[in-house]
Formats: C-alpha cells, sequence, structure tokens
C-alpha cells in the first residue's frame, strides 16, 4: 500500500483537470481565428466554399467550447479546494486577472450565444462576421489572463512577504512580471497553431482518402497558411522563453537541459539517459545550442543545477518533455513549410502521400506539444508552487479523501472524452458535406 | 460604504444573478424530462430549447464570476470553504460538468436520447441542492477550527433539520421560478398549449415555496438565533417578498400581464435574498469570518472595483443586445427567426 499523501494525490488531480482542459481551452482559444477568416474570406471572395468551411468547423468548436466550459469551471473550483493556502495567497496578489478573466469568459459566451443562432438573421453579411470578433477576442483575452497568473506563479513580483504577512501589493505589477510577455504570446501563438494544425490534419485526411473536392484543397490551404505564420512564431518566441529562463527561473532550464555545471559554451542535450549518479549517456550533444538557446551567445555562461540544493531540484523527467515539445515545433515549422514550397512552385499534388501523412500526424503531435509544454512548465517549477514564496507542500489541502476525488474525476474525464468522441462522429455523420453544400445551393 | 460592504453587495448581487438564471436552467431541464416521460414532451419543448439554446453558457459564468470575485475580495474564504467542502464542492462540480456537457451534447448532436435528457433533468435538481450548503455552512455549528485546523462535521450537517429545509427551498424554488419563467415565455410565444401546462406547474410549485421559505424562517430560530433575530429586524424586507409573492401568483392566475408577474417573482426573491444577506453580515462564516478580517487589501480591492465597474460597461450593452435577440424578439420567441 502506498500511504496517502494529499500534496501527492492533489497534484495528480490538478494536473489531471489541467491537462483536460488545455486540450479544449488550447482549441477554444485558436479555433475563432480559423472561422473568423473563413467567414471573412467567403464574404471577400463572394466564395461559398467558405461560408460552408466556416459553418462546419464551427459545428466542431462548439461541442469544445462546452466541455472547455465545464473543464474551466472544474479547475477554477478545484484550486480552491485542492490549494486552500495558494489560492489564499493568490486572492491577495494575483487575483486581479483571475477577475478580469471572467469578463472575457462572459463577453466570449454572449457573443458566442449569438453567433451561433444568428446565421441568416442579419441583411448585411458582415454583421454575422463582426459578431465573431468578440468570440475571438474574448478566447484570446481568457487565454491571455490566466496565462499570467501561471507567469506570476513562476516570477512572482509586487508584493513583500515577510513572516507570512503580505504588504505592499500591487496588482498591476503582479500581473506583468518578467514571466508575462514570453508566456502569454507562446501560449497563443501556439494555440493559434495547434487549432490550424488540428484542421489542416482533418483536410489532409479527406483528401487522403480520396475526396477531392476543391472544398477540402481551400480548407487545407488556408489552415496551412495559419500554420506556417504561427509555427515560426511559436519556435522564435520559444526560443525567447529559453531566454527568460535563463535569467529568471534558471533551475528549471538546467533541469530540462540535464545541465548539471555552471559553465561557458554549453552543449545542449537532446534525449539521453540518466544514471543515479546523474551521469548522461546516448544523448546527442550539440556543442553551444545550450547557451545560444540561453542568452544568445555562442560562449555565454549557463548555470548549472549545482548552484542550487538537491531539494529544491525539479524532477529531472522535465528533459523529455522538453525535448518532445521542440522535436515536434521543428517538425510542424518543417512540414508547413515544405507545403508552402510545393503550393508555390506548382507542384503540389494532391496525391503526394508522404506530405499529406505528415500533415495529417501535425494535428494530433501539436496538441501532444501543447501537453508536453504544460507539463514541462508546471514540472520545472516544483518544489514551488509560487516560486521562491510557497512551496507546493505547503499549499495542499489536509483533507483525507482526495484520493478519492481523484478517482471520480478520471471517471469523468473518461466518460467526457468518449462522448466527445462519439457526438462528433453524430454530427458529421448526420449533416455529410454533400448535404451542407446542397444547402448553401453549389452542386 | 466602505470597500468590504461594496464588495461583498457586488458579489451577492452576482449570485442573485446565477439563482434567477440558473433556476430558470435547471428547473427548464426537469420539465423536459418530466414531459417527456409523460407524453407532453413535444408540446413543450419547443419553448424550452428556444429559449435556453443561446444562454446555457451564460449562466455558468455567472456563477464562475461570483466564486472567482468571492476570492478575489475575501481571500481567507479559500482557506475556510476550501480546505472543508472537498467532497461536496467535487461533488457539485462533477454535476456542474456532466450537466453542461451533456446539454450541449444532447443539443448540438443529431440523435435525442432520453437519458442525455434524464441527466439533464436530474442534475438540474441535485447541483442547487449541492450548492445550498455552502450557504447551509455559512452558518456555522458545522464547521470548526481546532488548533489552526479547520474540518466539517458531516454528520451534523446530514442529520440537521435546518440543513434539509435550506435544500428543500432550494430545490422548490428551481421548479417555482423556472415554471413562472417559462409560463411568461410561452404566452409570448403564443403557444397556448404550452401555456396551459406550464402555467399549471407555476401554481402548484407556488404553495411548496412558500411553506418551504416558513420552514427555513422556523429552522434558522433554532440553528442561528443571532442571525434570525438580524432577518427580524429587517422584517419589512420580508413582508414585501411575501406580497410580491402573493401579487405574482395572481397574477398567473388571471392569466394577466405575465411580464409583470415575472417581475413580480423576482422581486419577490430579490427581497428574500438581500434580506438573508444582510442580516447574515458582518459574518462569512460564522462566527470565524466576517468580511472586516476577511477582506484583502487596498490596492488589490480598488484594482478589483475599477475592474468591475469597466466591465459592466462591456457586460450591460452585450447582455441587452443579447436580450433584444433571444428573450424580447417576438419574431425569435415565435419561432419566426
Ligand atoms: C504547439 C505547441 C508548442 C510548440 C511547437 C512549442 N511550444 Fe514551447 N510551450 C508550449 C507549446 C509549444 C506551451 C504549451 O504553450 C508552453 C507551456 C507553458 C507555457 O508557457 O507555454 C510552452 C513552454 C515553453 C517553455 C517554458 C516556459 C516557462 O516555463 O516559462 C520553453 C522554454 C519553450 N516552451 C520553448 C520552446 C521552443 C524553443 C520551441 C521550439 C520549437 C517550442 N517551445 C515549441
Ligand atoms: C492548461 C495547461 C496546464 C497544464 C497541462 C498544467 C499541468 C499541471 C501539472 C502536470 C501540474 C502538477 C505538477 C507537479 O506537481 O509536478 C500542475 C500543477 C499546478 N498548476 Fe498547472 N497546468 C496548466 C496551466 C496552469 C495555469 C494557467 C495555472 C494558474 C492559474 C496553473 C496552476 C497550477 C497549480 C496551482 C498547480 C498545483 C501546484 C503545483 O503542483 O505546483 N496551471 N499543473
Ligand atoms: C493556460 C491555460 C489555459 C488556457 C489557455 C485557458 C483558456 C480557456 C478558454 C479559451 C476557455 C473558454 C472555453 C472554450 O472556448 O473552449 C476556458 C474556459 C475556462 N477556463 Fe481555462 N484556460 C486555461 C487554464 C485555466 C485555469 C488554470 C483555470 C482556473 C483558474 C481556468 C478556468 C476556466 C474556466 C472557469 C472556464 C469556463 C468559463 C466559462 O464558464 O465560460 N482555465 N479556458
Amino acid at each position: 500500500m502506498v500511504e496517502y499523501d494529499p500534496v501527492l494525490y492533489s497534484r495528480i488531480l490538478t494536473g489531471t483537470t489541467l491537462g483536460f482542459h488545455t486540450i479544449f481551452a488550447t482549441l477554444g482559444a485558436g479555433i475563432p481565428l480559423l472561422i473568423a477568416l473563413a467567414e471573412w474570406i467567403g464574404i471577400k471572395r463572394n466564395d461559398l466554399h467558405y461560408h460552408v468551411l466556416a459553418r462546419r468547423w464551427t459545428k466542431g468548436y462548439i461541442i469544445s467550447v462546452a466541455v472547455g466550459v465545464v473543464t474551466g469551471t472544474a479547475i477554477s473550483l478545484q484550486l480552491s479546494l485542492l490549494w486552500p493556502n495558494f489560492m489564499e495567497a493568490a486572492g491577495h496578489t494575483i487575483a486581479l486577472p483571475l477577475f478580469l478573466e471572467t469578463f472575457a469568459f462572459f463577453f466570449e459566451a454572449i457573443f458566442l450565444g449569438i453567433y451561433l443562432y444568428t446565421w441568416n438573421r442579419f441583411k448585411s453579411k458582415y454583421a454575422h462576421f463582426l459578431l465573431l470578433l468578440p468570440v475571438f477576442i474574448g478566447g484570446g483575452a481568457s487565454a491571455f489572463f490566466i496565462s499570467t497568473v501561471n507567469a506570476f506563479m513562476n516570477s512572482p513580483i509586487g508584493f513583500n512577504y515577510e513572516n507570512g504577512i503580505l504588504t505592499n501589493v500591487n496588482p498591476i505589477m503582479a500581473m506583468f512580471n518578467p514571466a508575462t510577455p514570453t508566456k502569454v504570446t507562446h501560449v497563443m501563438a501556439s494555440s493559434y497553431l495547434t487549432a490550424a494544425f488540428i484542421f489542416a490534419s482533418i483536410a489532409a485526411f479527406s483528401i487522403y482518402r480520396g475526396r477531392n473536392h476543391v472544398y477540402h484543397k481551400k480548407a487545407l490551404k488556408l489552415s496551412m497558411t495559419v500554420a506556417l505564420a504561427f509555427a515560426i512564431s511559436t519556435a522564435l518566441i520559444g526560443d525567447l522563453s529559453g531566454k527568460f529562463l535563463a535569467q529568471y527561473q534558471p533551475e528549471k532550464l538546467a533541469a530540462a537541459e540535464w545541465h548539471f555545471e555552471t559553465e561557458k559554451g554549453a552543449t545542449l542535450i537532446f534525449a539521453g539517459s540518466l544514471d543515479e549518479n546523474n551521469k548522461i549517456s546516448q544523448a546527442i550533444e550539440i556543442p553551444y545550442a545550450l547557451s545560444i538557446l540561453a542568452h544568445g551567445i555562442p560562449g555565454a555562461e549557463v548555470i548549472g543545477l549545482e548552484e542550487f540544493p538537491e531539494e529544491d531540484w525539479p524532477p529531472l523527467i522535465v528533459h523529455y518533455y522538453f525535448d518532445w515539445m521542440v522535436t515536434i515545433g521543428m517538425f510542424l515549422a518543417l512540414v508547413s513549410f515544405v507545403y508552402f514550397c510545393m503550393q508555390y512552385r506548382g507542384k503540389w499534388n494532391e496525391c503526394n502521400k508522404p506530405l499529406l501523412s505528415a500533415i495529417i500526424a501535425g494535428g494530433p503531435l501539436a496538441m501532444l506539444a501543447i501537453e508536453a509544454g504544460w507539463f514541462m512548465a508546471e514540472q520545472g517549477r516544483q518544489p514551488w508552487i509560487i516560486r521562491g514564496v510557497m512551496r507546493t507542500a505547503e499549499a495542499a489541502t489536509t483533507s483525507n479523501h482526495v484520493d478519492t476525488m481523484l478517482i471520480l474525476f478520471i471517471l469523468l474525464y473518461v466518460i467526457l472524452a468518449i462522448s466527445i468522441v462519439i457526438v462528433l462522429k453524430r454530427v458529421f455523420k448526420a449533416s455529410p458535406l454533400e448535404k451542407d453544400l446542397k444547402k448553401q445551393g453549389i452542386e | 460604504m466602505s470597500y468590504e460592504l461594496l464588495g461583498i453587495t457586488v458579489l451577492w448581487t452576482f449570485l442573485y444573478g446565477y439563482v434567477i438564471v440558473a433556476s430558470i436552467d435547471f428547473g427548464a431541464g426537469f420539465f423536459n424530462y418530466y414531459t417527456s416521460i409523460t407524453g407532453k414532451g413535444p408540446i413543450v419543448h419547443k419553448v424550452i430549447d428556444r429559449y435556453l439554446s443561446p444562454v446555457w453558457e451564460v449562466t455558468n459564468v455567472f456563477l464562475i464570476f461570483f466564486y472567482v470575485g468571492l476570492i478575489g475580495f475575501f481571500p481567507s474564504i479559500a482557506y475556510y470553504y476550501g480546505t472543508t467542502l472537498l467532497i461536496p464542492g467535487s461533488i457539485a462540480t462533477i454535476l456542474i460538468a456532466i450537466r453542461g456537457s451533456y446539454y450541449a451534447f444532447h443539443h448540438y448532436g443529431p440523435k435525442k436520447a432520453r437519458w442525455t435528457q434524464f441527466l439533464y433533468g436530474a442534475t438540474g435538481l441535485l447541483i442547487p441542492a449541492s450548492l445550498s450548503t455552502v450557504l447551509t455552512v455559512s452558518e456555522g455549528k458545522y464547521i470548526f477550527v481546532n488548533n489552526g485546523n479547520v474540518s466539517l462535521d458531516y454528520r451534523e450537517l446530514f442529520t440537521s433539520f435546518y440543513s434539509w429545509t435550506v435544500i428543500i427551498l432550494a430545490i422548490v424554488s428551481v421548479l417555482y421560478i423556472s415554471a413562472c419563467f417559462l409560463t411568461y415565455y410561452a404566452h409570448k410565444a403564443g403557444d397556448m398549449e404550452a401555456f396551459h401546462i406550464l402555467r399549471k406547474y407555476a401554481l402548484s410549485w407556488s404553495l411548496p415555496t412558500i411553506l418551504a421559505s416558513f420552514l427555513v424562517f422556523l429552522s434558522i430560530s433554532h440553528h442561528n438565533w443571532e442571525h434570525f433575530s438580524g432577518m427580524l429586524d429587517l422584517s419589512w424586507m420580508f413582508i414585501l417578498s411575501s406580497l410580491f409573492f402573493l401579487g405574482a401568483v395572481f397574477l398567473i392566475l388571471k392569466k394577466q400581464r405575465l411580464g409583470l408577474s415575472f417581475i413580480f417573482v423576482m422581486l419577490q426573491y430579490a427581497f428574500a435574498f438581500y434580506g438573508y444577506g444582510a442580516a447574515h453580515l458582518p459574518y462569512l462564516l460564522y462566527p470565524y469570518l466576517s468580511i472586516y478580517d476577511g477582506f484583502t487589501n487596498e490596492a488589490m480591492a480598488i484594482a478589483l472595483i475599477i475592474t468591475f465597474v469597466a466591465g459592466l460597461l462591456l457586460l450591460i450593452p452585450s447582455l441587452y443586445l443579447l436580450m433584444r435577440l433571444f428573450v424580447f424578439s417576438n419574431q425569435y420567441v415565435q419561432g419566426k427567426k
């Protein structure tokens, strides 16, 4: 029997809920951009295919929103139930963006409701399109605000804390802390990237299966264009995130890179394994790359884990998460780049199965990168819940029933996951593309 | 007005908003299921669906708003209630999750299955029951602090008369508020068949509502005398509340001015709700936590209040637009749009 430890179970439960929520949150923040683009192009070019595209994407989006809403509600209540001491401290210091976030939800929810039920209610087509802007802004704003909260947990500023007493709180400073710029932009860029790749993946799959309606090609082209733009920006901002870590949270970067000794011209370690003496074997080593990631200069000094007491080290498994994220990031950028070259040179042909397969894989991989990125960011913060201020173990509930709750919630998520798949299948089976096209008066 | 009082008033207003919109929603879910097993489903569903579809997500946000605001203005709440309410809180969360997602699955999916309606209907009654325990617990004598450890006495909670009367009131109110609103909505839609059915529901839930309210009054006097005497000092509010109740029922009986009758229902609950809340002050949790010792720092309070005002400026026009398009638009309500 494992001994009951509320802290451990609380961590697992939080990670499970957030890992599940982030799937829908990422889509919820990202998809409105794609729908808006499709509807806009449709109006501009007077091309009904894009109109149908926007409608079909919306059908899937709404299911994802529903699950985003309920899992988001779950995590926000859970934060108080599992981390009462943390939430008390957070209430004093970082409540502002949490509160702002609810306004963003409100705004999004209201206009999404209107958008969904007014496809043909306005005379001007632009009027309906304009309703999507608040949805897009609301989704983006909620991702923005919640990311500042998470940024605060990584680099808390804007208050004094002595002997358990908080003074001199400055909510604006707490919100715009050093982690905010890279965190917020990386999270948002990766949401758009992921949403675009998921849609590209679906379009590519249809083409792969031999459905060569021009509709699918338009869908693919639109989503791959968005994907390329955000694959590049995600990678660039990711590089800046590395520089942020090197300066403000060096232990996280060191753990992600298995970088034990402080040195100049540091080597980047890819993959590999560790023995009990922290000796690295079978890794791919790229000289100077870590110094470049951390400071942009090959000879720069990178702080190693040796500078921190061992009990303050983050778990070293985050190394693999980091590898996954970066590898997938490179892969996505490469795939969208190749697609573009082929498109541009006119050599694109829809029978190019290898490229199609790579695009199909890209959707799920992007989501995997999101998960890997968050797990690396969150576990890399351990043992702190608010870095340098409050330890995770001090923050947790002392309740005796967290394990039972964990089981209940896992059950809930499994049921939800299965239901989503079933419902999405039914929705698109009941209204196949041909039917939707016909409704709009095209073949 | 002090910041503390301003903060709690704002939050209480949002909770009131949640109670009204969520009751309509929860009750509608129940009637939806109930009518489908009694064979009257097709008549009533159209009215219910037309109203609920565009607004369900907004309902949920009211709750989040209240909760997040509470943590922001009174961070110590997280400590006291968070530690003790793990089980009821988690159960309420799961119920909310099931309800929200199955509503969406049911509604946006092509096949309408009976069992999703059941889930949707049943959770609609269980959620108010489980959420109302938070108010019950706030009355004290269930939560204890020993050597800095906070704990909840479950046995006391589940065996006390007071906590059951609150649960009953919560459920009955949900059905009453919802039926009154849907009666008005059906009338507006000109759907006379649905109107007659829903009006019957509204009338039959009116008496239980008032009985349950008296029961709660009675049991509070036993459970928490201090709160009860505070309520007696505000008895004019409760008298007004009862008068609005009579007015609402009268109009529904007469089938006249149903819009006004629903406003009466809202006023009935407003007076009772604010009366209860005002008498509860200054305590957030008897006798451990008051709005004064649990309050956030001044900088945060000001930031939150500014946000709130700015947010309202954005929200009120948007909500107005939503109402215009779906609730107060005759053409939409009647199914012409
Ligand atoms: C599609 C998703 C995706 C992709 C392709 C990438 N990332 Fe990422 N990354 C995320 C999705 C993500 C994320 C899920 O959004 C994280 C988790 C926490 C956060 O702030 O963003 C993240 C965090 C994160 C962090 C930690 C920040 C922190 O803890 O404060 C670093 C250093 C990087 N990323 C760096 C990169 C680099 C160098 C990439 C190169 C291609 C990269 N990411 C691609
Ligand atoms: C949505 C993407 C996110 C994912 C997948 C995620 C994942 C995780 C994981 C895996 C843990 C457990 C870490 C461990 O104990 O080793 C965790 C902890 C936690 N996360 Fe996140 N997280 C996400 C975003 C956020 C955000 C935006 C916040 C802040 C509002 C946050 C707040 C917390 C808290 C309070 C804990 C518990 C304390 C701790 O373990 O440090 N998370 N999360
Ligand atoms: C950084 C990771 C996160 C992102 C990007 C994110 C983003 C979003 C988005 C876009 C939605 C809207 C639902 C949708 O459109 O699908 C949503 C819902 C929600 N999220 Fe998250 N979220 C994150 C983490 C969190 C955390 C840590 C909390 C808890 C404090 C939280 C609380 C909520 C709540 C309460 C909702 C439901 C809102 C409603 O009722 O409409 N989210 N989230």
